[in-house]
């Protein structure tokens, strides 16, 4: 089934809840309060773009930069949080902490932060779909890291053999951990690797949330007509380090000063504004209202306890 | 009763099981092409063969049993194994727990391993305690074939995985196979020969060792206890506290590496928990630290034999060899 495409505005208060949230973290990070995380500050029309192409049976399985797929897909920051602090109300009630938040009412199944795992699940996961007859495609998402693992190659090989609804998205961010792309990879475009495996796969502007959201509309229509799996690959920049800290010195700052000028919010907050479909007024209301909304969550958040300690061995076994 | 080799009562099982349970599939290294009943009776979508890449077999199958099958996967040796290490224990052993209970991972992990075939280290390599040491996995290895059947069918109602390891040396053997729905549940030993003086503690073919050697020392006057473990997690620790607790004496045998091996846990658990049933020291006969050699009498020397374990019997009964 199709999706309908969502309002560009939404779109862009979905990114800005993304950033406002990762900035939460990063503050209470920098203020001792939150465990240090992965974030995915730069990438957020990657993840807003594909998952608003997403229907909602469709399942997503996703990594450690997982904020703008939860939050896209409707995850409450509130309980997202939680997670990330340990506390009892989260997602996984701590047993998971930020770098693998799986919501299974949401779609969002088995993350794992195992780089290159999520691959490894995922014709699996298309598999159980398909033989159980559900109608629902299953994305996968991961990064430029990932398709340098086995996994990547394992698993489109057994995804196109099998002929399974796989819509496989490379965040392309050029970074691996504290190594850039150009280090550990033969190639620039991960999309170059789908021809050789016989599926359609292209790559698009990561920073242009409506490029991608078209994009993953085609891909995710292509999939789930086909039945087979399509490689899309969104590239992006993760402008802020591997995990809360980073002093990012590794990093050469006039390549991040180019992606930041090309931030993904701005550049929608600009066409829009370019486009008369907002005004700025009501651009700085969307910050307002998102900011509302993380505040309202640090305190869920704040005010959920820890788990007790028979937590500790609780859900080992079922 | 039928007489089954285990190879055909894991056959037996999973033919009944597919039939039982329309979400339970299998795939692996050539399942379709050696199994080709089981394509016949269920189909090419439900018996598939893979490419020989145990990452995404495994991989494939915590998907799949994450999201709603009950996935049956043949991994051929168990070394090979190590090609899918992520998958089973990080995915299929730590996601429930790391999900706070949202998913479970019914599925069953075939490999063969173990002396018999000479075929070297790579392909025989007794690996069973990483697993035991990896939470959320459960681990058996059948010592006959009605277990077999029994263990494989209670592996795959399991709602865990399950890896389930059988011993090369074993596969062909045959023995009574009970017919029809009989399970055996995962976690409980069975006592293969009732005796009063030690207990012979093993799993996998060193039970039958054991039987051998119980039966030499009978004619020595000792009566042995043979406890065949079945399961090696969960591990049926009141079986052995009852029969070391009535023997005073203990040998944990088997085929493994001892350094750390599964008999370790159990001399731990005797030397913790019934200490002062003990009459003497544990004894422990395992595989030595070091790959197996693919020569015949050299891959025979690396197994517990009965003879040594009659020996060591002997021994903790305070008796000159015969």
């Amino acid at each position: 089934m199709a999706t309908q495409t969502p309002d560009a505005r939404r779109l862009l208060e979905q990114m800005m809840l993304v950033r406002a949230y990762e900035e939460a973290i990063i503050a209470g990070s920098q203020a001792g309060k939150v465990p240090g995380t992965c974030t995915s500050v730069g990438q957020e029309a990657a993840a807003v773009g594909v998952v608003n192409a997403l229907a909602p049976e469709d399942l997503i399985l996703t990594n450690h930069r997982s904020s703008g797929h939860l939050l896209a897909r409707g995850a409450d920051p509130g309980r997202m949080l939680a997670e990330v602090m340990g506390r009892s109300g989260g997602y996984c009630g701590g047993h998971s902490g930020s770098l693998h938040i799986s919501v299974k009412e949401l779609g969002v199944v088995l993350t794992s932060t195992i780089v290159g795992a999520e691959l490894s699940l995922a014709p699996g996961v298309a598999l159980s779909q398909k033989m159980l007859g559900r109608p629902g495609i299953v994305t996968c998402f991961f990064g430029d890291g990932a398709a340098c693992e086995g996994s990547f190659h394992e698993s489109i090989n057994l995804a196109a053999l099998w002929n399974l609804p796989v819509l496989y998205i490379c965040e392309n961010n050029h970074w691996q951990a504290f190594v850039h792309r150009r280090e550990a990879m033969c190639r620039d475009h991960v999309s170059e690797w789908g021809a050789s495996y016989g599926i359609p796969s292209r790559t698009v502007d990561g920073n242009d949330v409506a490029a991608v959201l078209a994009a993953a509309q085609e891909a995710a229509a292509q999939v789930r007509e086909s039945g087979r799996p399509y490689l899309l690959e969104t590239y992006t920049y993760r402008t802020r380090g591997h995990f809360e800290p980073d002093d990012q010195a590794y990093v050469d700052p006039a390549e991040r000063e180019a992606w930041v000028a090309r931030d993904p919010i701005k550049l929608c907050r600009e066409r829009l504004i370019a486009d008369g479909q907002l005004s700025a007024a009501q651009a700085d209301g969307l910050i307002d209202k998102v900011a509302t909304r993380i505040a309202a969550a640090q305190a869920f958040a704040d005010a959920s306890p820890f788990p007790s300690t028979d937590a500790l061995t609780r859900f080992v076994y079922a | 009763m039928t007489t089954l080799t285990l190879l055909d009562a894991v056959g037996v099982a999973l033919t009944e099981e597919m039939r039982r349970d329309q979400t339970v599939i299998a795939f692996g290294e050539g399942i379709a092409t050696k199994r080709h009943d089981l394509v016949q009776e269920f189909g090419a979508l439900r018996v598939r063969n893979t490419p020989l890449a145990e990452g995404i077999i495994a991989g494939t199958a915590v998907g799949a049993a994450g999201t709603g099958l009950r996935p049956v996967i043949d991994l051929l040796f168990a070394p090979f194994m190590c090609y899918a290490m992520d998958e089973i224990v990080n995915s299929a052993g730590k996601l429930r727990f790391m999900s706070g209970g949202q998913f479970s991972f019914p599925l069953v992990a075939l490999a063969q391993t173990g002396a018999g075939w000479g075929v070297g280290a790579q392909h025989n390599h007794n690996v069973e305690a990483w697993f035991v040491h990896s939470p959320g996995l459960k681990v058996v290895m059948p010592s006959n074939p009605a277990d077999a059947k029994g263990l494989l069918k209670a592996a795959i109602r399991d709602d865990n995985p399950v890896m389930f390891f059988m011993d090369i040396g074993l596969l062909y053997v045959p023995g009574e196979v009970p017919a029809g729905d009989v399970v055996v549940p995962l976690g409980k030993a069975a006592v293969a020969r009732e005796g009063a003086d030690v207990s012979l503690v093993s799993y996998g073919k060193t039970v039958l060792h054991c039987l051998q050697a119980a039966e030499t020392l009978a004619g020595q006057g000792i009566s042995a206890e043979v406890v065949d473990l079945r399961s090696l997690k969960p591990l049926d620790e009141d079986a052995i506290l009852v029969s070391v607790s009535k023997t005073g004496r203990l040998v944990v045998v088997h085929e493994a590496n001892k350094l750390c091996g599964v008999g370790a846990e159990i001399a731990a658990l005797v030397a913790e928990q019934a200490f002062a049933a003990l009459k003497a020291p544990i004894a422990r006969l395992g595989g030595p630290d070091a790959p197996v050699a693919s020569s015949y009498p050299l891959e025979q020397a690396f197994v517990p034999q009965a003879d040594a374990i009659a020996a060591a019997a002997v021994r903790l009964c305070g008796r000159q060899r015969a």
